[in-house]
């Protein structure tokens, strides 16, 4: 039988339907015409969302992305609809999200003239990607799209980029769908060293101070069950990254809290205490380690991690296992003996219960006075019975709500932590809300950074969206202003915001929303929020200069820890 | 730490734009490139890099893990001088009249080992095979004689001394791929 003769832009059609695609977030323009001209016969085969720049497209692919465990797929036009994806791509290598990113070229012919619309879209995102491609040909395109998704979802995920020629989008091909499931010079999953299990089980088992770390590398793992199974028979607390919050339920009794600049006391401080320190699928970010120079110096250091560029980068390790934690932590599990460590578990509760008594209750139960962000992000977890996925922008937003939110499933924070982009919160709560319609998608936001995408609120509109927004106000860009508190004498440069009226704007979408500026109303307001159907902005009246406490200052030790 | 001369070998798919990648990761740490030679490798469409820089094990070693991190490597390793045989090639272009009228010049070239491989009336070019110090050596030998008209030096090029051929295991040997190396330890 003869194949199909077909269009390089229905190839791609046929390749994305082959690998599953559901959902696209896209923005059209004259390079990709020929492949938005294929998609609009496959409108019932995927969801197609309009988003309203390109950069709400990336976010919000990582949102569906990271919410799912999927592939999250964005289709722009080549010069400025591609550049504008940059941001997102670089947001997504540094947070191992899987996206791949479909841009429109000009033609074969035309490349490096410097014709209408033409940049070196490969050359740029090399950098910031795990594998950047120019189709040329229409026949590449289904080998291209599967070892696309293939690098974009294996081992440590991240973007990926096709930079699609024009002339190759309307070109005819045979087509025969593609599938990659193995490159010969990528070695996804690297099969973990058994003598460097069994090193880190006697470490395991010698160790009276023994303090777990865990990342996303969990969540990107799916390993939550064996973790837990590791945690419980080892008898081991484990503190938690921002983008590992919910890689371990809050509630858990070996739950020690946040790590990081703004994290817990508990698990910062024993860092610095532990006699063994076991990292798992975590980097040893900066914003983690604090001053890499006095952290746990006093501890050998176990480290898994399926990246083995990661070992040794920032923390010195003591033994590294190179592998996915899923396969790790099992055969961890089967080697160690349980421990009695209750009174160094014992000694997180003590010292988070510091926090508490100096930060927490004032954050969450205030003696009057304007409303905290604490506070809200609480009680709107709570409301949603903590079962919600909390989508972040970046600043105070991002800690106070991580921070006081709690998490009982898993994949339910989605932030941007290593980029730290503000405008990310929006359009991820969007992919996420697409991904995930069963569950409630929450994104907290602050003044600054939902205006740096306050565009996508036209696709929430459009596509009806049930995202709950919550923006908490202070009339500042509430990072900053804190940091020039702190550490610049009170010089609040270019911190100060004049904002515009948030419930006639949201009103101008078709969205409802309501102002909360008394705490009496907060939580009447979040149950209307969370009941409502469809999408719902509530614009809650922050104190203005407030502070994320504690803080380990940047430079400083992590134990460390200032409350005020 | 201390700053040595380092070699890194590096075999990558032979594809557009993979030179790119690898000497990105020198860019974004500012580490200078001393040498670098791009050639194809004894596999068929494997391409081999050999890489010389100054630097701290430290972060030869972290930018060497960064390389072969990348899709399309297949391997990167780095080395100081005592674990490889390496060479460079040079061509000196010199003044055929001056050569004619001061015979230390030819007794330069014969001394040293170094080829003519063309001569004219008008000048002589001279190869030599070697490491950058004989190289240079033989250089400001030339100069010293005032017949240098021009003077070229390629990158290093270097095989490790270790009896395996650490790109045919990787491909051939499935197990081998997934043993830890030097890099991830």
């Amino acid at each position: 039988m003869s194949k199909e003769i077909i269009s390089g832009g229905e190839a791609l059609m046929r390749s994305l339907i082959n690998e599953g695609v559901d959902t696209v977030f896209g923005y059209p323009g004259g390079s990709i015409m020929p492949v938005f001209d294929a998609m609009y016969d496959h409108r019932d085969d995927f969801r197609q969302v309009l988003v309203r720049h390109e950069q709400g497209a990336v976010h919000a692919a990582q949102g569906y992305a990271r919410s799912s465990g999927k592939v999250g797929v964005t289709i722009v036009t080549s010069g400025p609809g591609a550049t504008n994806t940059l941001t997102g791509i670089s947001d997504a290598m540094l947070d191992s999200t899987p996206i791949v990113v479909i841009a429109g070229q000009v033609g074969c012919a035309v490349l490096g003239t410097d014709a209408f619309q033409e940049i070196d879209f490969v050359g740029i995102t090399q950098p910031i990607t795990k594998w950047s491609y120019q189709i040329r040909r229409p026949e590449d395109v289904a080998w291209a799209v599967a070892r696309a998704f293939y690098i974009a979802r294996t081992g440590r995920p991240g973007p990926v980029v096709l930079d699609f020629t024009k002339n190759a989008q309307t070109a005819m091909t045979e087509f025969e769908p593609a599938c990659v499931d193995s490159v010969r010079s990528y070695i996804p999953y690297p099969t973990p060293c058994r003598k460097a299990v069994e090193e880190a089980a006697a470490l395991i088992d010698n160790a009276e101070r023994p303090f777990m770390i865990v990342g996303q590398g969990i969540e990107l793992g799916e390993a939550h069950e064996e973790l837990k199974a590791f945690a419980e028979k080892a008898n081991i607390p484990v503190g938690k990254t921002l983008l590992g919050l919910s890689a371990f339920p809050s509630d858990h009794p070996l739950c020690a809290g946040m790590l990081g600049m703004h994290g817990n006391y508990g698990p910062n401080y024993n860092t610095n205490q532990c006699d063994l320190l076991i990292a798992v699928g975590m980097r040893f970010s900066d914003r983690v380690t604090g001053n890499v120079a006095t952290y746990a110096k006093q501890a050998k250091v176990i480290h898994i991690d399926i990246d083995h560029a990661e070992i040794n980068k920032n923390v010195t390790v003591d033994v590294p296992i190179v592998g996915d934690c899923k396969e790790v932590l099992p055969m961890l599990t089967e080697l160690v003996e349980k421990r009695d460590h209750s009174k160094w578990i014992e000694s997180f509760a003590e010292l988070n219960a510091i926090e508490y008594e100096k930060v927490g209750a004032k954050a969450l139960h205030p003696d009057g006075g304007p409303l905290l962000m604490g506070e809200v992000a609480r009680k709107v977890s709570e409301a949603s019975n903590n079962s919600a996925i909390l989508v972040t922008d970046v600043g105070q937003n991002q800690m106070m709500s991580s921070r006081y939110f709690k998490y009982t499933l898993p994949r339910s924070i989605l932030t941007s932590g290593g980029l730290g982009t503000m405008g990310y919160g929006l359009p991820a709560a969007i992919g996420a809300k697409m991904a995930m319609p069963e569950r409630t998608v929450c994104l907290f936001t602050g003044d600054g950074g939902f205006q740096m995408n306050i565009q996508e609120l036209g696709t929430i509109m459009e596509q009806g969206t049930a995202v709950k927004m919550i923006l908490l106000n202070n009339n500042y860009l509430g990072n900053v202003r804190q940091w020039q508190e702190l550490f610049f004498d009170h010089r609040y440069s270019w911190t100060p915001m004049l904002n515009p009226d948030y419930s006639m704007i949201a009103n101008g979408y078709g969205i409802p929303s309501r102002l909360v500026i008394e705490r009496e109303e907060l939580d009447e307001a979040i149950r209307e929020m969370l009941s409502s159907p469809g999408p719902y902005l509530l614009h809650v009246a922050i104190k203005e200069e407030a502070n994320v406490m504690p803080m380990t200052p940047p430079g400083a030790t992590v134990s460390e820890m200032i409350f005020e | 730490m201390e700053k040595k001369l380092y070699t890194i070998i590096i075999y990558t798919e032979n594809i557009a734009g993979m030179l790119n990648q690898v000497t990105a990761e020198f860019t974004r740490r500012m580490m200078n490139i001393d040498t670098i030679t791009a050639s194809s490798s004894s596999v068929e469409g494997v391409h081999r890099y050999t890489i010389s820089l100054w630097g701290e094990e430290d972060s030869i070693q972290k930018v060497t893990k960064r390389i072969e991190k990348k899709v399309d490597v297949l391997k990167a390793d780095y080395y100081v001088d005592k674990e490889i045989f390496y060479q460079e090639v040079a061509l000196y272009k010199l003044s055929t009249p001056k050569i004619l009228e001061n015979n230390k010049i030819s007794k330069l070239i014969r001394h040293n080992g170094a080829h003519v491989i063309e001569m004219n009336a008008n000048y002589t070019v001279v190869e030599k095979t070697g490491s950058t110090g004989v190289i240079l050596d033989l250089y400001n030998e030339f100069v010293a004689q005032q017949c240098m008209l021009q003077f070229v030096k390629s990158g290093r090029v270097a095989v490790p001394r270790d009896s395996i051929e650490n790109l045919t295991e990787l491909l051939f040997d499935e197990d081998y791929k997934r043993k830890p190396t030097k890099n991830n330890k």
